[in-house]
């Protein structure tokens, strides 16, 4: 026991990745489960706030683009949940947890998207943030975790700037058009900056997942890094990020900001946010009304097997 | 999965705005990352005029019968999104619906381009009333349960292959290289649709009572496939379209196997002439409420840039 404790803190130690077969900690286990879990279901969530305007796309090259983009979405939340059960963690016991509650995902789904710019902001905030958090987990001690990640902050980075590019076409067209990403970006900055969790000194796990290389960064210096690449980008775009207090502080070297509000996010995340009980409701719908085809779909296999059995040389559909 | 992938991504151009600061994160920049949004330009060295002796009003209302059918066939399908049973279902309906999409763009932009009005896609898609559209009626009828999606893109897809196997040697050769990258879609797409009608045929007694359900809902919209409008009658008669009153045997022959895989029954069939009404620009009241959804955002905004 001591041995297999030795070797997991020495690979930790080493920079090295824990593989699926390694011994390891079961705080460990449980707090990657959890922590790739909240992940996969937030990639799930995360398509209904934008898949509502994949009917409404006002030309048929953004429908294609956000179309990709939501199928994207559907493909990390799959190879997310494979990366958990290669912790012993299983997708529909998983999904469970998500449906009744008992397990969260990203709070920034929880808000409406109430206009096609909504869909670029989308993209350049909440991914934006969303890469910020995700490009150190590309070195997390966790393999399977860290190998999906690479791939996945590919495609969001992706996703970013085709949401970019819809803004900086946005903002070229009608006085209409300007007015509504103005109305999106004051909308969602705030929550988007709540994405990277609460304060270093009221995140409790933060030392813990750091010492395990599964967390690299705190939450606030992860914060501080997108605020000050969003700063350059939003006045590219010509748009006013809604903070009177956001300056650049030479001595820093590091722009300011406003003070966040921390009760917001605690409401949202206690789930009353405006759409919680809309996100889940959806999630729970569409597993309660597909449990038939599922279960379809598993008794063909079962006949198909029993076929195969009685009769081997013949491949039953 | 298509077997063929965007290879060009629109919005790969933008990679070099100012102000991106991720950078660090373009290895090679891959861009079937975001699949489907793009083209391998199936019209690149293809000549674009008209064909001698095709009337060009009759090529542009024919590429509105095909397109028309992938833009519908396709929103029905992103209805699906965030509703589907299972993950890989929700990947493969958008997959699918991406492929349609895809085909509709390539469709509607021929059409415009015969018809010299000087329409693109979008305007052709946003901009027509539903009197305009030229889809079947099949398309168009609302969403049910997923035993009646597989079931309407079974005999969607068996129907659109065998129309694009034919087309594929059609005089004209935009229609020929759009029906040849179409092919390879399609395929596919008829596949899956007819695993899951066995699965749900095969399946449980509940789920083949779906099944059986979703035929039902389906059949009666299957002959109308089969008619012939005008235009299809001089465009085939020219070389340039296929017949559809000669797809039927080949569609009969998919879903005899796949039904029969499935345990189920063909619905039976009202005897007697049916005319090709959707052609026609006849529709049923589900399409004006599907065009008034994807038309919304568009004609809210006049004059915008999207």
């Amino acid at each position: 026991m001591a041995d297999l404790e030795g070797h997991f803190d020495r690979t930790i130690a080493r920079d090295q990745r824990i593989e699926p077969r390694d011994w390891m900690p079961d705080g460990y286990r449980a707090t990657m489960v959890r922590q790739i879990a909240q992940h996969a279901h937030s990639e799930i969530i995360g398509m209904q706030p934008e898949g509502e305007w994949i009917t409404r796309a006002p030309s048929l090259r953004r429908k294609a683009i956000l179309l990709a983009k939501v199928q994207d979405e559907a493909g990390h939340g799959l190879y997310l949940y494979s990366a958990a059960e290669t912790l012993g963690a299983d997708r529909a016991e998983l999904t469970d947890k998500l449906i009744e509650g008992r397990q969260k995902y990203s709070s920034i789904f929880n808000y409406p998207t109430l206009g096609y710019a909504d869909v670029g902001v989308i993209g350049w905030l909440v991914d934006g943030a969303a890469i910020c958090n995700q490009v150190p987990l590309c070195r997390s001690s966790y393999g399977p975790y860290a190998r999906a990640m690479i791939r996945i902050c590919k495609e969001e980075s992706f996703h970013q700037r085709q949401g970019y590019e819809l803004l900086l076409t946005m903002m070229k067209g009608t006085a209409d058009q300007r007015a509504m990403v103005q109305d999106a970006v004051d909308r969602w900055w705030w929550p988007s900056l709540m994405m990277f969790g609460p304060p270093d000194d009221a995140s409790p796990n933060t030392a813990r997942s750091m010492a395990w290389k599964i967390k690299r960064h705190t939450n606030d210096e992860l914060r501080q890094r997108f605020v000050d690449m969003t700063v350059p980008q939003a006045a590219v775009l010509g748009v006013t990020l809604p903070d009177p207090e956001l300056r650049w502080n030479p001595e820093r070297g590091h722009h300011d900001f406003g003070a966040i509000d921390w009760s917001e996010l605690q409401r949202v995340i206690s789930g009353d946010g405006p759409c919680n009980a809309e996100r889940l409701a959806r999630r729970r719908a569409a597993h309660e009304d597909g449990a038939w085809v599922r279960e379809a779909a598993a008794a063909h296999a079962r006949k198909a097997a029993a076929r195969a059995a009685r009769e081997p040389q013949e491949v039953a559909g | 999965m298509s077997p063929e992938r965007a290879t060009e991504h629109p919005a790969a151009a933008a990679a070099a705005e100012p102000g991106n600061a991720y950078e660090a994160l373009n290895e090679g920049d891959d861009p079937r990352w975001a699949y489907g949004t793009g083209f391998a330009d199936p019209l690149a060295g293809v000549d674009t005029r008209v064909p001698s002796g095709v009337d060009a009003a009759d090529l542009a209302g024919y590429c509105l019968m095909l397109g028309d059918d992938a833009l519908v066939m396709s929103h029905r399908l992103q209805e699906w999104c965030t509703r589907a049973p299972e993950l890989e279902e929700e990947v493969a309906l958008a997959n699918i619906a991406l492929d349609l999409l895809g085909q509709a763009r390539l469709l509607l932009s021929r059409a415009g381009a015969a018809e010299g009005a000087g329409r693109d896609e979008d305007a052709l898609a946003y901009l027509r009333d539903p009197g305009g559209f030229r889809n079947v009626r099949l398309v168009e009828a609302e969403n049910g349960d997923f035993g009646h999606a597989m079931a309407r893109l079974l005999v969607f897809a068996a129907w659109r292959l065998a129309l694009l196997d034919r087309l594929a040697g059609s005089r004209d050769p935009v229609l020929a290289a759009v029906a040849a990258k179409g092919v390879k879609e399609v395929a596919y797409h008829r596949d899956y649709a007819a695993g899951w009608v066995v699965r749900l045929g095969d399946g449980t007694a509940y789920s083949r009572e779906r099944m059986a359900a979703g035929l039902a809902a389906v059949w009666p919209l299957v002959p109308e496939l089969f008619a012939r409008h005008e235009v299809e009658a001089r465009l085939a008669a020219a070389g340039v379209a296929a017949d559809p009153a000669g797809l039927r045997a080949e569609f009969d022959q998919v879903l005899d196997q796949v039904l029969t895989a499935a345990t189920l029954a063909r619905p039976p069939e009202r005897p007697g002439p049916v005319r090709a009404a959707g052609r026609a620009g006849e529709h049923t009241p589900a399409l004006a409420t599907l065009l008034a959804e994807l038309q919304s955002v568009a004609r809210a905004h006049p004059g915008a840039a999207w």
